[in-house]
């Protein structure tokens, strides 16, 4: 595989100030990702996974380092031009799936088009498209309330993909999950990783997942300690 | 994308029902209270309007000064009297002038007595009088000079149930301090109720029963074309004070131009709207308020939902105004009801006017402008309450939202 890096982590810090104290998530941290691949990231619970992973999607700034995403620096990005970069750039998967409930399964899909300005017939027909990718395309009008946690994650993932976004960001997609629908998830993603292209990082308990991935990236206080290559 | 942001508003307005009623109440309540009174005073307005355009620009009218009606001065020396109206007739600019005698007296037709208003003119002036009361005979005929003991009747006297049990007819008599009078005609309906219960007869039948002397209620004077009414209407006073052996600034009567009539009535009318539009406003800051605690509680219960939106690539300045969008239209959901309430009041009003009281004075007139304006502000107000928790909302850390519970 051809590797060209599509992110790069260096020496990343976030600290953040709880009250008077000052509480450092990530310490230091680096990391380059390549583009096309499926990154996994493991650690035990606070190692600084989230944190990580959100400041790669522009949803926070670190507090020293640089974070590239294709040669930008998100640090120097101001409010706007970070909104364009999550809004462009990046699709993310949460454990909670984070969808809003109020709105159908295709209004959902349909929002983050809105927020690019995208003709109204545009959307409707590319999330309807997105939905049945997903195998949702007999739910479009169901709300989240209405749907089982599975068929909710593939909501947010039809949704991740609505402005075509390079980087998969999904944080324990599964984790919500039971195991059956949990493997049909990780099929999903991987399935739209190697057929669509896209880079898919994913941060997981589950050795089993992580196992899938092309390399392992391991995690222990704010640092990223070891990265191994799929076995 | 502006109508996306409508329908995200929209459903999220649906989806907090009964909060979203309760907030609107507070701005439906102040809505509805202004356009009812504003539609009511405009309609009332409008009338007044109308029926100082039958009394005409060009009228004067001269009156004691007094604080009852006319026709309730009693001292001797104050009373206005014929030589009084003899001379202002002689006045230069004058075209005419007509004297009136109102006294109110007990009625008799058959066996009911009533205290009525009792109009004595001259019998050639009643015709005059008819224009400027914008009414006609409609039975029987006017006064004519040479009548004695005779009346004319307002439109009321010949209703059933209205005045009398059984309405008077021409050709019906009643007694006036023991004297029959002969009805000879009666008028059409005006706008007045109260001028429509009066009954008019000749003044000096009316002078004879009463025993009254020398006396003109009332004088309405009509200024020649060409001359200007207020400087006709200061050259009566002065020479009236003269006429009188009065002293300037002392005079025992007062001289008005129906456009100073009218003035004084827009003024008073003034005031009653200004107050009216202050209560209103205050009805609406608390509506205001509402919408402001609303929203912040909204901002509160959606901060995940701002979160995710964030996530998603929305810009601070999306979530601002979809945030507006929501409190004016929480603003304007309430000012159509509003609008739509006051509508009510105003036509209900209107009727009980007309049906309970008698008067085509009180109507509801909705102008477009208080239609839309009352909408345009009510969605203003909704919007400006909205500011600061918008403001709020559009200013919270993507992390920090997502992460709320
Ligand atoms: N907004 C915040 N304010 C203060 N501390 C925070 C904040 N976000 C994260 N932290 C802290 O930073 C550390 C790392 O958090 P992070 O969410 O990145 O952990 P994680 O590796 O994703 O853990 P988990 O596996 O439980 O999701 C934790 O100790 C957490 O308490
Ligand atoms: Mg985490």
């Amino acid at each position: 595989m051809e590797k060209r890096k599509i992110i790069e982590i260096k020496d990343v810090w976030k600290i953040y100030q709880l009250d008077a104290v000052e509480y450092p998530a990530l310490r230091g941290a680096n990391l380059d990702v390549y583009r096309g691949e499926f990154l996994a990231i493991m650690g035990a619970s606070g190692s600084g996974k989230s944190t990580m992973l959100n400041s790669v999607g522009a949803l926070d700034v670190p507090t020293k380092g640089q974070v590239l995403l294709e040669g930008i620096d998100i640090s120097t990005l101001d409010e706007s031009e970070l909104s364009q970069v999550r809004g462009r750039k990046i699709g993310f998967v949460f454990q909670a799936f984070n969808l809003i409930n109020s709105l159908s399964a295709l209004e959902n899909v349909m929002l983050p088009m809105t927020f690019q300005n995208i003709q109204r017939s545009i959307k409707i027909e590319k999330a309807t498209r997105l939905l049945n990718l997903v195998g949702l395309g007999d739910r479009l009008n169901n709300t989240p309330g209405e749907l089982s946690g599975g068929e909710r994650q593939r909501v947010a993932i039809a949704r991740s993909l609505a402005n075509d976004p390079e980087v998969i960001l999904a944080d324990e997609p599964t984790g919500n999950l039971d195991s059956k629908t949990g493997k049909e998830i990780l099929e999903l993603l991987k399935r739209l990783q190697k057929e669509q292209g896209k880079t898919l990082i994913m941060v997981t308990h589950d050795l089993n997942i992580a196992k899938q991935a092309d390399r392992i990236a391991q995690l222990s206080d704010g640092k990223v300690i070891k990265i191994s290559n799929k076995i | 994308m502006i109508f996306d942001y409508f329908l995200l508003s929209f459903k999220s307005i649906r989806k907090r029902k009964l909060r979203s009623w309760l907030t609107v109440i507070g701005i439906f309540i102040g809505i509805a209270a202004v356009v009812s009174l504003i539609s009511l005073g405009q309609g009332l307005q409008t009338a007044i309007d109308e029926q100082f355009q039958q009394l005409g620009k060009d009228k004067i009218i001269i009156q004691p000064i007094t604080l009852g009606p006319p026709g309730s001065v009693t001292s001797k020396s104050l009373i206005l009297t014929s030589k009084d109206l003899k001379f202002i007739e002689n006045i230069n600019g004058v075209e005419w002038a007509i004297g009136y005698l109102v006294k109110s007296d007990q009625v008799q037709f058959k066996d009911e007595k009533k205290v009525e208003f009792i109009i004595g003119m001259n019998p050639s002036d009643l015709t005059t009088n008819l224009e400027l009361q914008g009414t006609k005979i409609i039975e029987g005929r006017s006064l004519k000079n040479g009548d004695k003991f005779k009346v004319v009747v307002g439109y009321n006297h010949g209703v059933d149930k209205k005045i009398w049990n059984r309405g008077i007819k021409v050709g019906d008599s009643v007694e006036i301090e023991g004297y029959k009078f002969k009805v000879v005609g009666r008028f059409d309906k005006t706008s007045n109720p109260l001028e429509d219960g009066y009954l008019f007869v000749p003044k000096d039948t009316l002078k004879e029963v009463l025993n009254t002397g020398d006396e003109e209620s009332q004088i309405v004077v009509k200024v020649q074309q060409g001359y200007d009414v207020k400087i006709v209407a200061d050259a009566i006073k002065e020479k009236l004070r003269r006429f009188r052996g009065e002293k300037e600034n002392q005079e025992t009567f007062q001289v008005s131009t129906s456009e100073q009539i009218l003035e004084s009535f827009n003024n008073i009318f003034g005031i009653i709207q200004t107050v009216l539009a202050g209560i209103a406003a205050i009805s609406l800051l608390v509506g205001g308020i509402g919408i402001m605690n609303t929203m912040y509680t909204s901002v509160l219960e959606r901060t995940r939902d701002i979160g995710i939106m964030k996530s998603i690539g929305a810009k601070n300045s999306d979530i601002l105004v979809i945030f507006l969008i929501e409190s004016g239209f929480l603003g304007l959901i309430g000012g159509a009801i509003g609008v739509g309430i006051g509508y009510v009041i105003g036509k209900g009003v209107e009727y009980a006017a007309v049906n309970y009281l008698g008067t085509t004075l009180l109507r509801a007139v909705f102008p477009l402008y208080l239609t839309v304006g009352s909408l345009a502000f009510s969605f203003f107000v909704g919007s400006i309450a909205g500011l600061l928790p918008a403001i709020r909302a559009s200013k919270l850390k993507p992390v920090d939202a997502l992460r709320y519970e």
